[in-house]
């Protein structure tokens, strides 16, 4: 076993975990974070996605050592502390971008990354950028449309505010 | 997956040390190939060694016309870099067409070139540029590299440090995608150096990524799309899998290549 700590949701965390345990697993199994899925064994559905150091990664496909001292955002660590959503998860409620739900925290945490770095992303960038979340329900389509609706929203934000 | 030892080395000196003294050692850089082999128990090593903590292994850099890239530096690093698009924009648009975000903010290509997937993107851009891959024992050209299936010229205590691409006139990469997984069902990689032209094949080839001499030689005589038209790799030597029949990839492979001439030259 291995001490390892990092930051989950702004939150000092520490656990021991053998050097095999999967950051999905440290997540849910040891921090009670169940809002990461896992959908696969292969890397390629997303139900996972989680970002470290600010990035979306497969939490699936990184050790829990690998993330030793790094900081971890998880769907939980979205929605402000009064339980206000944030604005990606009430534009894929809005749209209604679920149905059974189980790819959703994926698609939200990929889609935040996205409008990081493209905050005007044209539909089919969205569609391209989706490329590594695999969703069984929707068709996509609603879930494209709250990415755009939700970058069209940031971008007011930022015009009104500045 | 089974268990293992793990080791976070801040040197390269001490990564080839923690991976010499290792019963089964294996380098982990970016995971995304490895790891998922760890998961489905088709690789068990006793010891992994994590490149991530190594500086000398990251980074861009331009050493006169040379462009060098650091071996854990990340395809989505690539795709993005000012100075990658400004030495050879095929690259970074090659990098950018690997997998899909998550995987390209992890993955490295330094695990690319050393795992020798035969259908992986970078090999085709490391041969068809005529790339050099610098190691912790030497320096091996593309050529030499390659070997196989999932078979490389490095030695098992062997680390790749850097590949340094030289300053093509006019580079394109051309792939077909597997509609599923974004891996080359067939791709193409064209470069031109002064009157010479190199051709890189990858996803077809039965002993991965190859040069498709016939079609240099061709595009150094004329280089447009039309000098190799009627050109068509024979079937025999190429792959068949579900995904297609090796005469499928053969007609693949001329298409792609005509798209790269036009793209390198439009
Ligand atoms: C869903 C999915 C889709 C993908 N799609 C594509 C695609 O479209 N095109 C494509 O080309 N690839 C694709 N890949 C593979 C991806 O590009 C991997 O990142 C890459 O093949 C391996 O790089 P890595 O850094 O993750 O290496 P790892 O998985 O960490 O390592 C791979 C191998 O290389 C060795 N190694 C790593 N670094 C070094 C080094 N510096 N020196 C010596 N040996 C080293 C390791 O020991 C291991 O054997 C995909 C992967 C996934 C999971
Ligand atoms: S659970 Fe991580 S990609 Fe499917
Ligand atoms: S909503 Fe069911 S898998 Fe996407």
């Amino acid at each position: 076993m291995v001490s390892i700590s990092m930051t989950v949701n702004g939150k000092a965390v520490s656990g021991e975990v053998e050097p095999r345990t999967l950051l999905s697993d440290f997540l849910r199994v040891d921090l009670g974070l169940t809002g990461t899925h896992v959908g696969c064994d292969t890397s390629q559905c997303g139900a996972c996605v989680v970002h470290v150091n600010g990035r979306s990664v497969k939490s699936c496909t990184v050790l829990a050592v690998q993330a030793r001292d790094d900081e971890v955002t998880t769907i939980e660590g979205l929605a402000a502390a009064d339980g206000t959503l944030h604005p990606m998860q009430a534009a894929f409620r809005e749209h209604h971008g679920l149905q059974c739900g189980f790819c959703t925290p994926g698609m939200v945490m990929s889609a935040t990354d996205l409008l990081q770095t493209n905050p005007d992303p044209t539909e089919a960038e969205v569609r391209d950028w989706l490329e590594g979340n695999i969703c069984r329900c929707t068709g996509y389509h609603n879930i494209v449309k709250a990415i755009l609706s939700c970058a069209a929203e940031l971008r007011g934000h930022k015009v009104a505010a500045e | 997956m089974y268990n293992f030892q793990y080791h976070k080395p801040d040197s390269l000196d001490a990564a080839v040390t923690a991976i010499a003294g290792a019963e089964d050692g294996k380098i982990v850089a970016g995971g995304m190939t490895l790891l998922p082999t760890m998961k489905q128990r088709l690789a068990a090593p006793t010891d992994l060694v994590d490149l991530s903590a190594i500086p000398d292994l990251k980074g861009i850099g331009l050493d006169g016309d040379t462009l060098v890239i650091g071996a854990m530096t990340t395809h989505a690093e690539v795709a993005h870099s000012d100075i990658v698009k400004g030495h050879t924009p095929a690259l970074a648009g090659l990098a950018e067409g690997i997998g899909d975000p998550q995987v390209r903010n992890r993955g490295t290509i330094g695990g690319s070139i050393a795992n020798n997937d035969p259908t992986a993107d970078y090999p085709a851009a490391v041969l068809g540029l005529n790339a050099t891959v610098r190691t912790t024992k030497r320096e091996i050209a593309a050529d030499d590299f390659f070997e196989g299936l999932f078979t490389t010229a490095l030695e098992e205590d062997e680390l790749i440090v850097s590949v340094a691409f030289p300053k093509p006139a006019k580079a394109a990469y051309v792939k077909f995608p597997n509609p599923a997984s974004r891996y080359a069902m067939v791709g193409v990689l064209v470069a031109l150096t002064d009157d010479h032209v190199r051709v890189a094949i990858t996803g077809a080839g039965q002993d991965g990524v190859f040069r498709a001499s016939e079609m240099e030689a061709a595009l150094s005589a004329d280089f447009s799309p039309q000098s190799i038209e009627e050109m068509a790799l024979p079937a025999e030597s190429l792959n068949a899998d579900i995904h297609g029949s090796a005469e499928y990839r053969s007609h693949l492979v001329t298409v792609m290549a005509k798209r790269a001439v036009a793209a390198a030259t439009g």
